[in-house]
């Protein structure tokens, strides 16, 4: 192990400097039950940089008030600073316009918004619309209550056992009912990185729109939805090391446009008459109410601060941290990766023979070491691999090797516990 | 690791290795399903439940060592017992996991092995989702229990 140790730093410690990052992020210097923090539940949310932090605070003691309506100076800067963030958000992404990113609360939101404007515009009794086998329940229960809504049916994408999809299938399954692919960009629970190029090439082919469930793709790799040419991709600020309460979907105009609104309210209108609304333009026709206008701000500071480090040797760094732990815990006897894509971001879901996750997760917290434990929302997933639940160490570009000997140290006294 | 080896007693260890009554019970006249939505923890109790009296009980289902030794500890322990007898059970055994006043140990025989859970806040519910489900099925509810 100090080999493979040596071999690594040796790569990584002139591109991205670790420890310099980690000052960044003051709830790192904690401890739990007396350990130091080690913080491997990246996936479920991410920790925030003082940046985010500050600018937050900033908001809320300085500029304080609502956006898009008031004539007065602080409504004048909030909204400002509210719409910057938006035009943060489309260049961090590529979109071509900001008005094709749209607010919303959470990623499971933006889907929820697709599968009731699109679905309820779109999709016609008979109908079908294809999910993967991977998909997070939030990418599958919207599709499913659409489906009892209009009488349509879902479609499964299988996947290996290693945890890919198998897209040769994808070509045979789609037909002149097929409305819509919904898949993710990257698994939650395996952490396999989906060839959505390809997807979307073969939708395309036949007419077929995609939607892309990106809450784990952008805080790895720099995305790029023209490149991807997807047709919507949702994600969540608060796994990009931004504030929770806070969404972005992204819409190709076109999409946008024929949609009807998902919510009715403020802000959403253009005219209101007791006949007749006139809906407010893109993106503000799918915005209605006072949305989170603080997080919507962190989440630009957030974008500003990855845009600082040097994002894409970030995620070269966690690459490498995925090598060196996937090295690591197989080492350990008994202990079973569960999702091996060649294609991967930095998650290594396990169980171990004889211990339940659970048992795991209260033993490495007793050790500081914070991982999820459980069906990760994707309880399909799980009955696919045969497994009840897995133990799930997510990474960060915060985390270091040392932190992963931590783990490895920890996953040895679960097993001492349970001898 | 003092806390961990309160939790994780011999005992607990040992029924969750060789869980007792993990089985059908061929003549139950009661069953229940326990879930627990967060976890994914799931079971499925039998009872044969006669004058008032549980004559047999099993249980299957998945779940951590704490829920699954908790419902093989339980199973032992209401063999034999009255309805009311083995709900008696379950308030003290909920005072246990939950509150500082715990009551005479004595009284719970091996079920006092789960005295250590009070001090894992985010797994009562893993020790209590066998008995919230005997509750289910001594009550004769056809809905399936869950924790939350």
């Amino acid at each position: 192990m100090r080999a493979v140790r040596e071999a690594v730093s040796s790569r990584v410690s002139d591109r991205f400097d670790v420890e310099k990052v980690r000052r960044d992020f003051p709830i790192l210097r904690q401890k739990v039950h007396g350990k130091p923090l080690v913080y491997l539940d990246n996936a479920a949310t991410a920790q925030k940089p003082q940046a985010v932090i500050d600018a937050l605070s900033r908001y809320y003691s300085e500029i304080n008030s609502n956006i898009h309506r008031g004539i007065h100076t602080l409504s004048e800067e909030a909204t400002r600073a509210y719409e910057e963030a938006r035009v943060k958000v489309k260049n961090f992404v590529n979109a071509a316009e900001e008005r094709e990113i749209v607010f919303v609360r959470g990623t499971t939101e933006a889907i929820n918004l697709v599968a009731q404007s699109y679905g309820r515009a779109f999709v016609k009794p008979g109908d079908e619309i294809i999910l993967s086998a991977m998909e997070h329940h939030s990418n599958i229960v919207p599709w499913q209550i659409l489906g009892e809504q209009m009488g349509a049916r879902l479609r499964v994408l299988p996947i290996n056992d290693e945890g890919e999809l198998l897209i040769d299938e994808l070509e045979g399954m789609l037909t002149g009912k097929t409305k819509l692919i919904a898949v993710a960009h990257v698994s939650n629970a395996l952490c396999s990185v989906n060839p959505i190029r390809r997807v979307v090439q073969i939708a395309h082919r036949r007419g077929v729109p995609v939607l892309v469930d990106g809450a784990q793709g952008v805080p790895h790799m720099k995305v790029d939805v023209r490149s991807l040419d997807c047709d919507f991709y949702a994600f969540s600020a608060h796994k990009m090391y931004g504030p929770t309460g806070v969404g972005i979907l992204y819409g190709k105009s076109h999409w946008l446009e024929k949609m009807p609104p998902y919510q009715g309210g403020g802000s959403m209108i253009r005219l209101v008459t007791f006949e007749k609304t006139h809906y407010n333009i893109l993106p503000y026709k799918f915005e209605a109410g006072t949305p989170d206008i603080a997080g919507g701000i962190g989440l630009g500071a957030a974008i500003d601060y990855l845009n600082g480090i040097d994002f894409d040797g970030a995620a070269a760094y966690e690459q490498e941290l995925l090598a060196y732990g996937t090295e690591a815990l197989s080492a350990i006897p008994g202990l079973r990766l569960v999702g091996t894509a060649k294609d991967k971001a930095s998650v290594l879901s396990f169980v171990l023979e004889g211990v339940h996750p659970h048992d795991i997760g209260t033993i490495l917290d007793r050790e500081g070491v914070a991982i999820r434990a459980g069906h990760h929302c994707a309880m399909p997933l799980m009955q696919r691999f045969g497994v009840p639940a897995t133990a799930r160490a997510s990474l960060a570009f915060y985390n270091t090797r040392e932190e992963l000997d931590a783990l490895g140290r920890a996953i040895r006294k679960v097993k001492e516990v349970f001898h | 690791m003092s806390e961990l080896s309160e939790l994780y007693q011999e005992v607990i260890l040992d029924h969750n290795r060789k869980p007792r009554n993990f089985q059908k019970v061929a003549a139950a006249n009661r069953t229940a399903e326990g879930f627990n939505p967060l976890c994914g923890d799931q079971i499925t109790l039998y009872v044969r439940l006669e004058d008032g009296v549980i004559r047999d009980i099993g249980f299957q289902g998945s779940g951590c060592a704490i829920s699954k030794a908790s419902a093989s500890l339980m199973t032992s322990a209401v063999k034999g017992k009255t309805k009311a007898e083995a709900e008696q059970l379950f308030e003290q055994f909920h005072r246990m996991v939950t509150k500082d006043d715990a009551p005479d140990a004595a009284e719970l025989g091996k079920l006092a092995a789960f005295s250590g859970v009070r001090e894992f806040p985010a797994r009562v519910k893993c020790a209590s989702l066998a008995w919230h489900t005997l509750h289910g099925a001594l009550e004769g509810k056809d809905k399936p229990v869950t924790t939350e």
